[in-house]
């Protein structure tokens, strides 16, 4: 096992060394140049290059990420072009935020999605399956935006129920949560539904329950315990994308999370911030999944690393 | 007092509308105390001013920072604020000496001197800061020196005492006042840079009417009253916080229910027309023209637009009044260059009327009774699609092939900056806004030969040396008796430029405010031409 995450590690280290030059390429081929978007419009042509020498944009592309790489081994993100701040301090200023987004995002989606994957797995081919597939369907497929702004109108503006947006305590969580959480319940009652309908088939859940073993018994005990896997990793991969910030439902709130930060950081072609979070989402997706691959051996003892 | 919106807003939540506006103003006695809640879609990057550059950051910069000039309210005429007085003008136009006023303390209690000043002009020109407002004070006796790395200090900044300060420039420049008026020149104390290592924009201390007291990235800033300000009793509030990351449309939102006193992204586009006709908003609502032009560049370097024919033919081809109701009438359509409330403007300037007919005969005589193909660049945020299809419409209606690309902003700049990419670049988004109420600002940075090179603005490449001379000619005529020919010189030069027809001027941006019933400011104080927002003029109904 420690020999198996040693290896992920070194594995996550290479993603990581990719994750950062790919995107270190993609937005130094954009056809836009940051030193202008820092200048702004009335700056002289001279301006924009003295700011293009401080920022050292006019180094050959190389010559830039080698530097870059080596202000990372210090965990140096480097300074946002724009707000002159570290990208460090940026990056940490936001993820409080997002990780509680995160939490209430992941947790309404196993609320709503796992018992609606049951029942459905429970009642195959009859209406609350049908029911529950056509709400999974719809609720995958709304627009984020459209529900988002649906949920404020509704239960903050209409019934006043929750607060119109920003960041605060748990009652300014429950919207942003709700709206990423509908639409990924659909996602968990989906995949629930069929890893469940699967293991319901197989040969040891027939002997639970020819030994006379209660349903409840036999699904909690048996069933439920092996159909979780997959639940598992994708709650990895819904940690890694949930960490990487969610744009619409964050910009609709006001939720200052990483989602804002790199939108913003984009429409400047602010490289650093651009950069510093693509590699922090990489690196928090990376261990996720790592966490969720060292999680399975405990649910499913079939499965060992060696 | 909270407000309840129309059952008809859910179905103004998701789509646009057109328009028509009401003007009001609550000009009541100001009160002092309370606080107000501003919104705001975007994040601020920075307060620090010698950075800060954009219609969010303007206003709020003004909150922490004083410069030695500013602006009668609503107006653009120069008043001394951190200066004791109106400074004087040596005969050769040159030199210009400051008295500042004494006792002026920075928020950190230390007096504010001359040697600030100094400082914080020489920053704003040192490299190292990375000041977008650099190429303002290169004019400066010795600037250029110093940006270059030849000197240590910058010859033309003088101070002598305490309170004496004097700055000579290079060339006489009759827009230099206004130039010192800007935020770039907003004094700052050395020692509070030097502490904050580099993140001055994130931990500001100025002189100004509010101190920050609090800033959450992505989520608020919180401004309190200084309460040693030393100017007209100024500010009235105690206290105000800026929300960012508010969608507009939930700011609304906000505001109807007593939670924002003031959108700072203006009224939503999707609820506009329905607010503007309500009359129980009418009394929340201000408007006023911007000094700022849209307009659609046409480059002279690419064929057939090289041909003035084919030019004016394009200024005779595209109907901008159908461009304003588009916008749900947001804008004044443009017949010149310049906006109205620039000085220099021409009352009397036609433009080209829209006359497709004209047009056609432009371009036969041009020898393009076949018409042309060409590209229309634009940015790609709404409505700005929308209009260059417009475009592209009455384009199509005189036989011109235009072909759309619509692209992030930040690509539209560079190709329009790059000699030869972009035939016709749709400016919106990206209107010329005043940086300063003087109308060598329209000429310098966007229609003139110095900034038609590679990385420059001028995006009909259009470079006519004897307009140049007359432009700088008029610069130097800084007498108080020379400025009414100085303004009328600069009608002559904008005259010629529409004449060559470089651009088509549409129009000039309507900004609407929208404030809660408690907020009191006139438009004077909500709309301002200079800072948009005079947070230290607003106050609270008691």
């Amino acid at each position: 096992m420690l020999g198996f995450a040693l290896g992920r590690l070194l594995q996550a280290l290479g993603v990581l060394l990719v994750a950062s030059f790919l995107t270190f390429t993609l937005v130094f081929l954009l056809p836009a140049d940051p030193a202008r978007m820092v200048a702004g419009p009335s700056a002289s042509v001279q301006t924009v290059n003295s700011i293009r020498r401080e920022l050292g944009l006019d180094r050959p592309f190389l010559a830039q990420y080698a530097g870059y790489l080596g202000r990372l081994t210090g965990l140096d993100l480097g300074r946002s072009y724009k707000q002159n701040s570290p990208v460090r301090d940026l990056i940490a200023s936001r993820i409080g935020p997002t990780f509680q987004l995160m939490l209430g995002a992941i947790a309404l989606e196993l609320l709503i999605g796992l018992p609606l994957g049951i029942w459905a797995a429970l009642k195959r081919g009859r209406w609350p399956d049908t029911l529950v597939m056509g709400l999974a369907f719809i609720g995958a497929a709304t627009p984020q935006f459209w529900l988002a702004l649906s949920l404020v109108y509704l239960l903050a503006y209409r019934f006043a129920l929750f607060p119109l947006g920003g960041y605060g305590g748990l009652s300014h969580l429950i919207l942003p949560a709700l709206t990423l959480g509908i639409g990924g319940a659909g996602w968990y009652a989906r995949m629930l539904r069929a890893s469940l309908l699967d293991v319901l088939d197989q040969d040891y859940i027939r002997t639970a329950r020819a030994k006379g073993q209660r349903p409840a018994g036999v699904l909690v005990g048996h069933a439920l315990r092996n159909a979780t896997l997959p639940v598992i990793t994708m709650i990895g991969l819904d940690i890694g994308t949930f960490m990487g910030g969610v744009v619409v439902v964050e910009s609709v709130f006001g939720w200052p999370g990483l989602g804002r930060l790199v939108w913003d950081a984009i429409r400047v072609v602010d490289i650093p911030v651009i950069v510093g979070v693509v590699i922090f989402s990489a690196a928090v997706i990376t261990l996720a999944n790592l966490l969720a691959d060292l999680v399975h051996p405990f649910v499913d003892p079939r499965i060992r690393y060696r | 007092m909270r407000r309840t919106i129309p059952r008809a807003v859910p179905a103004a939540l998701l789509m646009s509308l057109s328009l028509a506006a009401t003007q009001t103003a609550s000009a009541q006695t100001p009160a002092r105390g309370g606080s107000i809640v501003v919104s705001y879609k975007d994040d601020v990057t920075t307060l620090d001013p010698a950075i800060g550059y954009d219609y969010q950051n303007w206003p709020i910069e003004k909150m922490v920072f004083d410069g030695l000039l500013d602006y009668a309210p609503g107006g653009t005429t120069l008043q001394p604020r951190l200066a004791a007085k109106m400074p004087t003008v040596s005969k050769d136009g040159l030199t210009y000496t400051f008295t500042l006023r004494p006792g002026v303390k920075f928020h950190n209690g230390r007096e504010l001197v001359a040697d600030d000043v100094v400082y914080t002009l020489t920053r704003v020109l040192d490299p190292k800061t990375k000041s977008p407002g650099q190429s303002f004070y290169t004019g400066i006796k010795g600037a250029q020196a110093f940006v270059d790395g030849k000197a240590k200090t910058v010859s033309g900044l003088k101070a002598s005492g305490k309170y004496g300060l004097s700055i000579t420039l290079e060339a006489p420049n009759a827009a230099f006042l206004n130039i010192m008026a800007m935020n770039f020149a907003y004094v700052v104390p050395k020692e509070e840079v030097a502490k904050a290592g580099g993140d001055f924009g994130h931990k500001p201390v100025g002189s100004g009417p509010f101190t920050l007291s609090k800033w959450v990235s992505g989520q608020s800033l919180e401004f309190k009253r200084n309460p040693a300000y030393f100017y007209n009793s100024l500010p009235y509030l105690d206290g105000v916080t800026i929300k960012v990351g508010l969608d507009p449309s939930v700011a609304f939102l906000s505001l109807t229910r007593g939670e924002v006193d003031l959108l700072g992204d203006g009224i939503p586009p999707a609820q506009f027309l329905q607010v503007v006709k309500d009359p129980r908003y009418r009394a929340n609502i201000l408007n006023k023209t911007s000094v700022n032009t849209s307009y659609l560049s046409l480059n002279t370097q690419v064929k057939p637009l090289s041909d003035v024919r084919v030019r004016q033919a394009i200024n005779m081809a595209i109907d901008k009044t159908k461009l304003v109701r588009i916008i749900n009438g947001r804008a004044q359509v443009a017949k010149t260059y310049l906006p109205p409330l620039m000085p220099g403007y021409d009352a009397g300037a036609k433009g080209y009327a829209f006359d497709p007919a004209g047009a056609r005969k432009l371009l036969a005589a041009a020898g393009l009774s076949k018409g042309f193909d060409t590209v229309l660049y634009t940015n790609s945020t709404d409505p700005n699609p929308r209009l260059a299809q417009s475009i592209q419409q009455d384009l199509a209606a005189v036989g011109i092939r235009a072909s759309i690309k619509s692209q992030a902003q930040s690509t539209v700049i560079e190709a329009a900056g790059t000699k030869g990419a972009a035939p016709m670049v749709w400016s919106g988004g990206m209107a010329w806004t005043q940086d300063y109420p003087d109308p060598s600002d329209f000429y310098w940075p966007i229609l003139s030969c110095r900034s038609a090179v590679s990385g420059g603005w001028n995006w009909p490449w259009y470079c006519d040396k004897a307009l140049d001379a007359r432009a700088d000619k008029a610069d130097r005529m800084v007498a108080p008796g020379q400025q009414a020919a100085r303004l009328n010189e600069y009608k002559a030069i904008f005259a010629a430029l529409d004449k060559q027809a470089v651009w088509v001027p549409i129009y000039h941006e309507v900004r609407h405010v929208m404030h809660s019933d408690k907020l009191v400011g006139t438009a004077a104080d909500l709309l301002d031409p200079i800072h948009f927002i005079s947070y230290e003029r607003l106050s609270v109904k008691k």
